[in-house]
Formats: C-alpha cells, structure tokens, sequence
C-alpha cells in the first residue's frame, strides 16, 4: 500500500493541527457514531431477536408440550418428551444411528478424496486451473434435487453402477432399494462434493513454505515422510477447519437422503436421517411439542460435538505463528 | 491470506507439494490419475445430459452415454408439464424467490456489516460474537418455532417466508463475508471524508459500498445458487403445487412405483441445473478461489 502512504501522513498531519476543534466536538462524534452504529445494526439486531432469538426460545418452551398444531390446546408435559425420545422412541435411535454413520463414514472420506486432489493439483501448471475448477463443480450441483435423482438412477437395480460392475463378471445390487446399501450411495454423493474442502486444502498448501520439503529432501525423506512430517502438521489448522466445518455440515443432511429414500426415509427407514425424523415428525404428523424436544437436542449434541472439537483440537493442530485464525 | 475476493492470486511459485518429482514418468502418471478422476467426478453430469436426450424407454434399457435416437421430446413433454402445471410456472416462482433472496442479503449484509466493521458502539464485540455463534446455528433447529410464526403471519404458501428473514440479514455467514471485507478497506479513506464533513451514512454511502462491490458479488451469486438449490423449506412453506419451485416441481415426477416419467424428469432436471452452470461458467475463478478460502482469514 505504497500510494496511500502520503495522503495517509498528511491527513495525520491535518489531523494534529486542528486537535482543539476536534477535541470540543469529539462527544458528539462519538454519539454519532453510536446512534449511527446502532441505526445500522438494528436490520440485523432485529432479526436476530425475530427469527432467530424468540423462535429459539419459544421452541424450547414448545419442548415441554404437547402441541400437535392441529388441536389448538399444547398441555405442559415436563420432560416427557425428552424422556420418551430416550427410552421409547426407537425411530429416534434409529436417525441418530443412520446420521452418525453417514458423518463419521462420509466427512473423513470426503476430506481424504479433498486432500489428495488438493495435492495433485497443488502445483501450477497447464490446465490445474480448470481442473479445480472441475472438480469444484459437484460441490456447486451436488446438493440439488436433480443430483440426488441422478444418483437414484445410477444405483438403481439396471442402473449404470451396475452395468459397469457387470464388465468385471460382478453381479450388482439394488443399491437404492436395499436397507444395507443405500445409505453407502448417499455417503458417495456427499463425497462426491469434495471441491469446497478441496480449494481451502489448495489454499493451504500455498502456505506450506518450499524450504521445508527440500531440507526434508536433502536430509533423505522420502515422499511419504515429507507427507507425514510437514504437509499433515503445516496444514493441520486447515484440515481442522474443515473437519469442523464438514462434520457440521453433514449432521445436517437433508435433501440427498428425502430425495433417495423417497421421501420417508425408506427402504425400511435406513435413510431416516435426524433431520428427515424431525421433518416428518413436525410438518408430516404435526406433533410440534416432539419436533421441538427433537430440535433441542441435535442443537444441543451439535453444539458438544463443536466444543469436543476444539477441547482435542488443541492436541493436534500446530498453529506456525498465529498468521491463521 | 490478506488478499481480498476476487482479485489474482499471487502466482504461486512456492507452492507446497513434495519437493518436485522431476521424472517424466511421474508426471504422466499424475496426468492419467487426474483425468481419470475428472471423468469420473463429471460422469454422473454427462449422464444426466445423455438421459435426458434419450426417448423414453431408452433411459432405462440403453447404458450408453450416447442416446440411438438422440431427442428434445423429454424438453418439451417436461416443460409443458404434468398435470396442468408449466414447468415454466416452477421456474418463474424459483427466479423471484432467488432474485429476492438475493436482493434482501446484499442489502441488509451491507448494511450490518458496516456497523461491524467500521463504527464503534457499546457491545459491539458482544452482538458480533452473537452473529459468529448464529453462523454454526443448525437452521433445522429454528424450523419449527419459525412455521409456527409464519403460519401466525398467514404467510405459509407464499414466497414471504423464504424472502423476507433474508431481508434482516439472518444470513450470517454472507455479513461475516462482507465484514472480513471491509476490513481490508484502508481507513485513511474513512478518515479523509470524515475530515471533509461526511456522516457515518456518508460514508457508508460514497466510499465503503462502492468499494464493497466485490463482496456483494460474491454474495450475490452465492445466494442465487443456495436458494436455488434450496429444498429443505421451499418444501416446508410451499404447498399449493401452483407456488411450487424447481426442486419442489421435480418431485412431481416421480410417481408411483414404475409410472416415474424419466425421459422429462431428467429433462428437467438438466435445465434446473443451466442457471447454477451459467454463474459457474461467468463467475469460475472468483466462485473457486474466492468463497471458500473466505473462512480461513482473520
């Protein structure tokens, strides 16, 4: 920022001469300042208590009900609902069970495939442009209704998985149709998504300095070394970032597993994911008091896992020198 | 991480990676695996394209990428659609609640962002920390007590409900977005229309907007594509088939067992996907370089 240095230095000199006047008005500068602060704030400031506040509140008093939106008397039930969802719902252990999986199985896979591109593509030359801009496309489509019906037909019983599969002499399944399997496509198309966490792996291997990985070579590291000595601990802040990020996100699968199990979680309610349970429960049967206790606690379990997250994140993520974060 | 949105990259000329192969064999081999898997990420996009130019009872019998009988018929069956609904009615509805979308974030993530970025009043760490701890919020969790709301409101089955939060900037990560933004602006520049008489408006007005507008692009094109890909409440506000969206109007489709319509439905299904490929087209090097990297500065 060469240019602006000297209007930068003769406004400080401007500034210093007229210090007595501004000295008088600065008060109600600053009062202005607040009342303009604040004017601009208030769209936000009221949304925040209008949509996001009150609702949130208000759903936590809806918890304690049994409101089923369609008799328009909710009574007080205490923790009822709370205490049915752990001890005699088992379609709630059910979505806790299939969401657990798809995350715990789909966000390591999709950050490895993310990782590994990222590396292929990492150094410029012809075309790694448009590759990266390729492989970020999926993350672009991916979450569309259209995709996830695309991915119906690719696994379906004569769909073309299948096909390719019989070139090898294997015999496929119905895949969508078949309790066991369709979750695993569904974790196929979230990894499928790899282009977001992809481009910020990208962004930060640029950081990793070069020196690093010649010293490392001239001392006789293999590649593999260089990759678990310097490239896992440099980008460490980042594959954080995303596994924080993405972990999130896919706790909040929606529209892939409506879409695939169609629209009730089948074959068999292996596709009824947490939010497809509070859906149906809430819009599809009305029983807004469970919907409510339901939202309270994936609120609340989002919010452990994001404090487990940081609690362990500080035994292996390596920050160089605070220029991150 | 300092630079801004859309401007160039720095040529990355010590990019990470393992100290360079310098064998040619490597580099074919590099060549092969990345094009390998571009062919593999992009198949299932391909695919939609040669389903749905395949006649009816081909998409299902015929594996090829390339149709025997290449046709439009699915288009058009597609577009003038099932029942008595135009696909066209889907996408007109798909276009006004995106371009409101679109219009209500960048203005009111302007707006907040500069209160954020740029005046100083009582507890503004505090509400900021507030927007931080809303950006991780699960909107599944807010769904219910806000249908409840809106249905109070009487505004269920209208596009309100999908348009108007957006209009009070609940899109936290778009102000985020735009307050790392700002903050790269130089504050000379603040200072010198101050000293010229400007008020915090004035200054807002003629010299932070202006110089916001790569970030209200981002947001902008952003907000398009995530309220066109949006399906989770367009499916819980909407209900009368003729206030239907593109997601919710592919749905339509599929029909009982076997009497799915493929042929248009992947029809269709393409052309909800033209507008997001056109913004990826126009806008690819600011949408992969730009957004993502966003979180990672400050």
């Amino acid at each position: 920022m060469v240019a602006t240095d000297t209007p930068a230095t003769d406004l400080r000199d401007r500034r210093s001469t007229r210090i007595p006047a501004k000295r008088r008005g600065s008060g109600v500068n600053t009062r202005r300042e607040m009342v303009a602060g604040y004017a601009f704030l208030s769209p936000w400031l009221i949304g925040f208590m209008v949509i996001t506040a009150i609702p949130m509140l208000y759903s936590f008093y809806l918890s304690f009900t049994n409101w089923d939106l369609i008799s328009n008397a909710g009574q007080y039930v205490g923790f009822r609902n709370y205490v049915r969802m752990f001890t005699q719902d088992p379609a709630f252990w059910n979505s806790v069970r299939t969401t657990v999986t798809y995350a715990v199985v789909a966000t390591p896979l999709k950050l490895a495939v993310a990782l590994g591109v990222a590396m292929l593509l990492s150094r410029p030359r012809r075309g790694v442009g448009t590759a990266r801009a390729l492989f970020y496309l999926p993350s672009l489509l991916g979450g569309s209704v259209a995709l996830a019906l695309v991915w119906q037909a690719l696994f379906s019983r004569a769909g073309a998985i299948n096909a390719f599969l019989a070139w090898f002499g294997i015999t496929g399944k119905p895949w969508v149709n078949d309790p066991q399997y369709v979750m695993g496509t569904i974790v196929l198309l979230g990894v499928w998504q790899f282009g977001a966490p992809m481009v910020i792996f990208l962004a930060g291997l640029k950081q990793i300095p070069r020196e690093l990985y010649e010293a490392a070579s001239v001392d006789g590291a293999g590649s593999w070394r260089q990759f678990r000595h310097i490239t896992l601990p440099s980008l460490s802040p980042v594959i954080f970032f995303n596994l924080v990020l993405e972990t999130i996100h896919s706790f909040q699968i929606f529209t892939s597993a409506y879409v695939i199990g169609g629209g009730q979680g089948g074959p068999v309610d292996a596709t009824k994911v947490y939010t497809l349970y509070l859906y149906l429960t809430g819009f599809g049967e009305s029983r807004i008091g469970y919907a409510s206790a339901l939202a309270w606690v994936f609120l609340l379990a989002v919010g452990l896992l994001t404090v487990v997250f940081f609690r362990t994140g500080r035994f292996w993520v390596h920050y160089s020198d605070g220029d991150e974060r | 991480m300092t630079a801004v949105l859309p401007r160039p990259v720095a040529a990355p000329s010590r990019a990470g990676g393992p100290a360079r192969s310098r064998s040619v064999g490597g580099t074919v081999l590099r060549t092969v695996l990345v094009l390998g898997l571009l062919a593999l990420v992009l198949y299932p996009l391909a695919w939609l394209l040669a389903a749905s130019l395949k006649p009816n009872d081909e998409v299902a019998s015929n594996l090829s990428l390339l149709p025997h009988a290449p046709t439009l018929d699915n288009y058009v069956r597609g577009w003038t659609g099932m029942q008595t609904i135009s696909f066209a009615r889907f996408y007109v509805n798909s276009t006004v609640i995106a371009l409101g979308v679109v219009v209500a974030n960048c203005v009111s993530c302007l707006v907040t962002a500069y209160a954020f970025a740029r005046l100083r009043f009582p507890l503004r760490g505090m509400w900021f920390a507030v927007m931080i701890a809303t950006l991780l919020l699960p909107h599944h969790v807010l769904i219910v007590p806000q249908f409840v709301l809106f249905k109070f409101l009487g505004w269920i089955d209208t596009p309100l409900p999908l348009i108007v939060p957006k209009a009070v900037a609940t899109e936290a990560f778009f102000v985020f977005l735009m307050v790392q933004f700002m903050r790269s602006i130089p504050r000379e520049l603040d200072q010198a229309a101050k000293v010229d008489g400007c008020s915090p408006f004035g200054i807002f007005w003629y010299v932070v907007m202006p110089l916001a507008r790569p970030a209200v692009v981002t947001t902008a094109i952003f907000s398009f594509i995530w309220t066109w890909n949006d399906f989770f409440s367009q499916l819980i506000y909407l209900n009368s088939p003729d206030h239907y969206t593109v997601p919710i109007g592919l749905r339509l489709f599929v029909g009982g067992e076997g009497q799915t319509e493929l042929g248009p439905m992947f029809a269709m299904s393409m052309l909800s996907l033209v507008p997001v490929f056109l913004f990826f087209l126009a806008f690819q090097r600011l949408l992969v370089e730009g957004i993502n990297t966003e979180g990672l500065k400050g």
